[in-house]
């Protein structure tokens, strides 16, 4: 095993570099020429990268896209892109596309230390279903697993969902927005009983304050950072506050840039709140009619095993259950975060702090507050979600134009995808879950099961697979759309001894070698973005498709084809008890794609010629394979959970397929062909009745929750050894784990490397200078990375900043896997590391 | 009378092969020496030698300047460094010590060429040559020397071949190698020994340096020279040879002591009598004779040729 | 041996002797017109090669540097090279490209104390004191930030961030929401180290180092900027304004240095009732409000 590991790190970082020295060769610059424009077919997409959602108009010629542009009719980005967005073509010609299905193989047999060899996509799926179906007969269905990601396209992501909880019964489906979104999810539902934003991102030109809590929208949002700009620039009296734990680019126009201790923004949120109630600065009204106030447990853990010592020494640990309390309760709860206290646990400058909380109670500012990991992946990532909610409640600034709470997101579909159409190991589409009979019962219906099919267990999510891989409990594993091996924390001591577990069978789908690709036994070729038929939902609601542009490269098929096509090799009788098939009797003999696809629902839409306004006819490979249009079908069936008379959560309404295919993006809730731009405020908002006002229909009683939570200290606090913190996150130029754009070699170019981004004076006490190598050394791991101590990140003393998109410093060897016991989001913000001279 | 396209045939019949080429031997291992300890740190990563023949510094404590391209930049109106300043300490008294020249024939990687063109010269045979006097190098060394007071710039460092051929093999070639090609050309069909013995005021200066340089070639034996003029075939400075040959009439001693030879001691090699050794300039012990005829006739080889 | 034999032939020596020097000293005069004036083109630097950092004007570097490599060898970064033999660059001497080798601007500026005679200048300390060039921002109809696209890969790489490059921020007219975000190269801290060039992701560089003089322009000699003056000098440079009264309707100020015309209808809830400057109080009489 040792060995095996110290092969499998040392052969990546090798690859890493071949691959992306290779590609930086001048022989390898793709040919998209700009001349001959006369005879290039245009049409829209939506960008690959982020959720902000940009359009982008795709340029194509000879089946191939040979220039691209910003949409200069997207309401988002008008015309305009990020720097990754103006490299979108290149990322899908980068040299080493995946076009053949590659096996682990030794003498002509797959063997889990064999070399990867090309096999047919036959031979591919009869080792992978023969594995799977080892898997289901050993374990069940909670022995299987897969994990998808908010870059799915909706139906693929719908489509995963349905094989998975539908098909195989096993709710061990979980969406790389686990890393990313699932806090934010867990304090939507808890606050407002619904996900997602109730604003939209023309709160952006309407807010004369805007607050960001851990976003560096300035390198992560590159165009919703424009807009705030411009906003500040031409608003007499707008202001912008900058929360961080280290300096980022949003401090360059921040009126009140604040750089606080790691942990302590429960802390600084909840003296805002205790800043209004003591200048009773509240909304009264708006607190009488439409908030409740809940507590919630504390002392909850940090999501690691449940042998780990911190995990047994906390008293609820995982707990999350609400309690009602009075308001003089909640007020007496925030009482001791005093503006002294707030400032001596934050480090924050009091005039600050001040400064800060009397733009949240001044009741003639709007204020939208921005937030993303810095917030999300926070071992309490669901308390400081909700504490911000708490203050856009207590003053009542909250859907409507300019004041709004918004979480956002990082992945072109985390909403559209993983959070809509029930990716999540507790979810079923459009905000149903597993845990709900009644829920279950109408997905039952819908996906014509007999009753009480759906497995109303949770099951493993993210990090939770991981472990369960480790420890031989769960045996197959399919990793779609997502590098999980280079995202995942803990790498060494869990991610990968767990996929290289000879128990384990691991497949990897993605367009090109990654780290995930290579520790895994099978891997996929395929086609992405508009090699396809797809559709996203950015953060804002709005969902935006697109037409297959151009053919994908050698065998590489889409993840839909994959799935669709894998559900071919299974017999019901191999994934049913023969108990529930006897309760679906007309099911005998059929296999999981006669069930799933082609139940007189999916397959209900014929081929078409897919044809935009100028009637040019695009391709459709999946329809084509098929034999029907199987992302109609699909879609159409997925909003008989949102939009069909009898749903059992109204507000997640969306127009039929054809209308999408038409308009820049259209935000949901749609009704009566009208999309909604502020949810739960009468008038903007269908669902809210004349006279309502305000009502948070997601909750039973109307009601939105104020949940207060205390500050409790991180996980693991840098001490005498490893004595400072450790941040992670991006940078603008790279996205993600860096699979698309290393391989753009301008990009490359401009960022090659990861590099740790230090404080001058620690720099100076380990006698390292800039440019020098530095090993960061944790508990679990090290890597070595360039010091630099005058990037655009400035950190504090005791804290350093890595980026994790470089695949030859694979910093998730370093960080902990640590989570928010509630909503199992890994915290990748803060652990403690000591820095050494390499 | 030997074979004038190979000289040394009968050293090597009578002294065999390895003592008929010692010095020949020795001089390339320190010519190829010298590339290697220079090109050791950019191929192999060893940095024992750092720079190149104009300034390095070994084993980060021995500097080493050249003297000619110093004193360039000093014309130029430069204040040199306290390490360039030793440097050129050490190569001064070295080469004043063991010869100038030693330079141009144990050194100077221009030489492996014009070495190089002088056989194969030979060994087309061919005998015409464009008389270049052989004082145009000194022309030349003065006026490197004007440029940089006139200019301010090290204008002959553009051309120098013995810097830009050296740079070459350490720093990378460029086009140095047309340069060099040039030098051999050059060498066998216009001029004998055209650019190192005529023009070369690199060589100039050194032979300015090392005039009254310690290290000497001596023609102890003449008396054994059976006259074969393998010597001065294989000589690429021949004019020097001659007073110290055939002086001993005149009353001129036996010692080489004109600041042009190379000291490469091929005319050692090649004599079959071992008329020559190497010795001290001190060991010139002249046959008695008019002295101011001998000193007269003397300087008259020494100039004219 | 005859005395007229003897002088005759002294004579022809004498007169091969000055024959010979006369057609040396030709020669070598047609060789050095010749070399001087190639050397003139040969030693001109072309715009793109960029000298170390703490070399000499390029004039006296040229008559300072020994082309030892030195400083190429001490280079952590190797983006040093010497000039070759047909190359632009003059013969021997170091320079980098900044497009393909920027200078990472090492805090200790190992090429600087290895240079033997001060072409680089020891004096040079301070790496942010560095001027090897300018960066200019050469193109701004293809530079994607004056288009409105967020880029700013020349500023986020900037050793200097914040003061040799900074961001302009300006309302775009165009999108109506979506700022731009220019970067300006401030001369007075930029170092000419290139990172900016290298980084730009345009097929040709829209940032671009070039020598400062080609960088440059230069204001009249005669000119100064009178706000800069005064700043300096910390008050006007002549006798302070007279002060002015002015013929106003009633609710109307006029604010000379600041706003002009005041209507105070126009007055924001939120501003004090009292001017900033006590002289406008004073001025205003007990008419008005």
């Amino acid at each position: 095993m040792k060995l095996t590991r110290r092969d499998f790190v040392k052969s990546n970082a090798i690859a890493a570099a071949a691959s992306v020295a290779g590609i930086t060769l001048p022989a390898a610059k793709t040919a998209l020429a700009a001349e001959g424009d006369a005879d290039i077919r245009w049409d829209k997409a939506a960008c690959r990268y982020c959720g902000t959602g940009c359009s982008v108009l795709i340029g194509v010629k000879d089946d191939k896209v040979v220039a691209s542009q910003g949409d200069p009719d997207a309401p988002v980005n008008r015309g305009l892109n990020c720097i990754k967005g103006y490299f979108l073509p290149k990322i899908l010609y980068g040299q080493d596309r995946l076009t053949q299905p590659l096996l682990r193989k030794t003498n002509g047999q797959f063997d889990k230390n064999g070399k990867f060899e090309p096999v047919s996509w036959d031979e591919a799926f009869d080792v992978m279903a023969e594995k799977w179906k080892a898997a289901l007969q050993k374990g069940g269905p909670s022995n299987i697993g897969m994990f998808g990601s908010g870059q799915w396209t909706v139906w693929e992501g719908y489509a995963a969902s349905k094989l998975m909880k539908a098909g195989f019964l096993s709710n061990n489906l979980d969406p790389n927005a686990r890393h990313c979104m699932a806090s934010a999810v867990g304090a939507f539902i808890r606050a407002f009983g619904i996900d997602e934003p109730m604003g939209c991102y023309d709160d952006l030109e309407h807010a004369d304050v805007f607050v960001l809590w851990g976003a560096n929208m300035a390198e992560m949002h590159p165009i919703l950072w424009s807009r705030l700009t411009d906003t500040r620039l031409t608003k007499e009296g707008c202001q912008v506050h900058v929360l961080s734990t280290y300096e980022n680019r949003c401090f360059e126009l921040a009126d009140n840039g604040m750089v606080f201790h790691p942990q302590s923004d429960l802390a600084i949120a909840n003296y805002i709140a205790n800043y209004i109630i003591q200048n009773k600065a509240y909304n009264q009204d708006f607190l009488d009619k439409h908030v409740n106030f809940t507590k919630t447990p504390t002392d909850i853990g940090y999501g690691l095993r449940p042998e780990d010592p911190r995990e047994k020494a906390a008293k609820n640990a995982g707990k999350g259950k609400l309690d009602k309390i009075t308001f003089e309760e909640y007020a007496k709860s925030v009482e001791p975060y005093s503006l002294e206290e707030a400032s001596k646990i934050s480090g924050v400058p009091q005039d600050k702090l001040l400064k800060l909380a009397k733009a949240y109670a001044d009741p003639n500012k709007k204020v939208s507050s921005y937030w993303t990991m810095g917030m999300n992946q926070h071992t309490r990532g669901v308390w400081i979600n909700g504490l911000v909610y708490n203050i856009h409640l207590l003053m009542g600034k909250i859907s409507e134009p300019g004041n709004s709470p918004f979480s956002l997101t990082g992945q072109p579909s985390a909403c559209g995808t993983a959070r809509e159409v029930g990716t999540f190991a507790h979810r079923l589409p459009a905000d149903l879950v597993v845990a709900n009979e009644a829920h279950r019962k109408f997905s039952e219906k819908v996906w014509q099961l007999p009753e009480g099919s759906l497995n109303g267990k949770v099951g493993y999510h993210a990090v939770l697979m991981h472990r369960m891989l480790k420890d031989g409990k769960m045996n197959t594993f399919w990793v779609q759309c997502n590098n999980n091996m280079q995202a995942a924390a803990n790498l060494n001591e869990e991610s990968y001894p767990g996929w290289r577990n000879p128990d384990n069978f691991i497949t990897v789908s993605d367009p090109y070698p990654t780290v995930s690709a290579m520790a895994a036994d099978l891997v996929l070729p395929t086609a992405m973005w508009v090699e396809k038929e797809g559709a996203y939902g950015n953060a804002e609601r709005r969902t935006q498709f697109w037409r297959q542009q151009v053919k994908a490269p050698g065998e590489a098929k889409s993840d839909l084809w994959q799935l669709m096509e894998f559900s071919k090799r299974f017999k019901m009788e191999e994934v049913w008890s023969a108990e529930l098939l006897e309760k679906a009797p007309q099911y005998k003999g059929k296999t999981l794609y006669d069930v799933l696809f082609a139940n007189g629902v999916v397959n209900k839409f014929p081929v078409e010629p897919v044809e935009d306004g100028s009637g040019n006819i695009y391709a459709n490979d999946e329809s084509e394979h098929f034999g029907f249009y199987v992302q109609k079908g699909l879609f159409e069936e997925y909003r008989l959970f949102n939009s069909a008379p009898d749903i059992l959560k109204k507000g997640h309404e969306m127009a039929p397929f054809e209308a999408y295919h038409k308009a820049r993006g259209i935000r949901w809730p749609v009704v009566d062909g009208k999309e909604t731009l502020w949810r739960f405020r009468e008038g903007y908002d269908p669902h809210v009745a004349q006279g309502e006002g305000v009502k948070f229909y997601g909750k039973p009683d109307g009601r939105a929750n104020i949940i207060t939570a205390p500050y409790e200290p991180a996980a693991e606090p840098p001490d005498a050894e490893y004595d400072v913190w450790l941040c992670t996150g991006r940078v603008l130029e790279h996205w993600h784990s860096g699979s698309m754009t290393r391989r753009v070699p301008e990009l490359y170019r401009a960022v090659p490397d990861a590099v740790v981004f230090m404080h001058k004076n620690d720099a100076k006490k380990r006698r390292l200078r800039d440019g020098a190598l530095a090993r960061i050394v944790s508990r679990r791991g090290e890597i070595t990375a360039r010091v630099e101590t005058r990037g655009r990140n400035r950190v504090p003393e005791g804290l350093v900043f890595v980026p994790w998109f470089d695949a030859s410093r694979l910093i998730n060897k370093v960080t902990l896997d640590q989570t928010d016991p509630l909503s199992k989001e890994t915290d990748y913000k803060k652990c403690a590391v000591k820095i050494l001279k390499a | 009378m030997a074979d004038r396209r190979k000289p040394g045939l009968e050293a090597t019949r009578d002294k065999g092969w390895v003592r008929s080429h010692k010095w020949l031997l020795l001089r390339r291992v320190s010519q190829f020496g010298i590339l290697g300890l220079f090109l050791l740190g950019p191929v192999a990563g060893v940095w024992i030698v750092k720079g190149n023949l104009a300034f390095s510094e070994t084993l980060d404590l021995l500097p080493l300047t050249d003297p000619h391209v110093l004193l360039q930049s000093l014309l130029a109106g430069v204040d040199p460094h306290k390490e360039a300043i030793i440097g050129v300490a050490i190569v001064v008294i070295f080469y004043a010590l063991v010869g100038g020249r030693v330079f141009c024939s144990w050194a100077c990687p221009v030489n492996l060429v014009s070495d190089a063109a002088c056989c194969v010269r030979r060994w087309l045979g061919i005998k015409s040559s464009t008389q270049i006097d052989r004082s145009t190098r000194y022309w030349v060394l003065g006026l490197t020397l004007v440029f940089p007071v006139l200019t301010g710039t090290i204008v002959w460092e553009l051309f120098n071949p013995v810097s830009i051929v050296f740079r070459g093999i350490v720093f990378g070639w460029g086009l140095a190698w047309v340069l060099l090609a040039g030098i051999f050309l050059f060498d066998i069909f216009v001029s004998k020994d055209g650019w190192c013995g005529r023009v070369c005021p690199v060589g100039a200066f050194y032979s300015l340096v090392g005039s009254k340089s310690l290290i000497r070639v001596v023609a102890d034996d003449r008396d054994k020279c059976d006259d074969c003029m393998d010597c001065f075939e294989v000589c690429p400075e021949q004019q020097v040879i001659r007073p110290a040959l055939y002086g001993k009439e005149k009353g001129i001693g036996p010692v080489i002591l004109s600041p042009n030879c190379t000291n490469c001691g091929r005319c050692i090699d090649v004599c079959a009598k071992d008329v020559f050794h190497f010795g001290s300039r001190f060991a010139n012990e002249k046959p008695k004779m008019n002295s101011t005829a001998e000193e007269a006739d003397e300087r008259k080889y020494v100039d004219a040729a | 041996m005859t005395t007229t034999g003897k002088s005759n032939r002294t004579r022809v020596n004498r007169r091969q002797f000055l024959g010979n020097l006369l057609r040396t000293a030709c020669g070598v005069g047609l060789l050095g017109t010749g070399l001087g004036l190639y050397s003139r083109q040969a030693s001109s630097l072309p715009a793109l090669a960029i000298r170390p950092p703490g070399a000499l004007p390029e004039e006296e570097f040229l008559g300072a540097c020994i082309r030892c490599g030195m400083c190429v060898r001490d280079c952590p970064y190797d983006i040093l090279k010497l000039g070759q033999l047909g190359d632009e660059v003059p013969t021997g001497t170091p320079f980098f490209t900044a497009r393909t080798g920027p200078c990472e601007m090492c805090e200790d500026i190992p090429c600087v104390p290895a240079c033997p005679t001060n072409a680089l200048d020891h004096g040079l300390t301070d790496i942010k004191q560095a001027r090897m060039g300018l960066a200019v921002v050469v193109d701004q109809e293809t530079c994607i930030a004056f288009l409105g696209l967020r880029c700013e890969v020349c500023f986020n790489i900037c050793p200097i961030r914040g003061e040799a490059i900074t961001l302009n921020y300006q309302h775009n007219d165009r999108s109506g929401k979506h700022a731009l975000f220019i970067p300006v190269v401030h001369s007075q801290a930029c170092t000419g180290c290139g990172l900016c060039e290298k980084a730009c992701i345009l097929e040709e560089a829209a940032i671009k180092v070039f020598p400062t003089h080609l960088a440059k322009g230069e204001l009249g000699k005669h000119y100064r900027l009178g706000w800069k003056e005064k700043e300096r000098a910390g008050q006007s440079l002549v006798t302070p304004d007279a002060e002015h009264r002015f013929n106003l309707p009633e609710g109307a100020r006029y604010d000379l240095q600041g706003k002009g015309l005041i209507l105070d209808a126009e007055k924001q809830d939120d501003e004090l009732p009292v001017s900033a400057n006590p002289l406008d109080t004073l001025n205003k009489g007990f008419g008005g409000d």
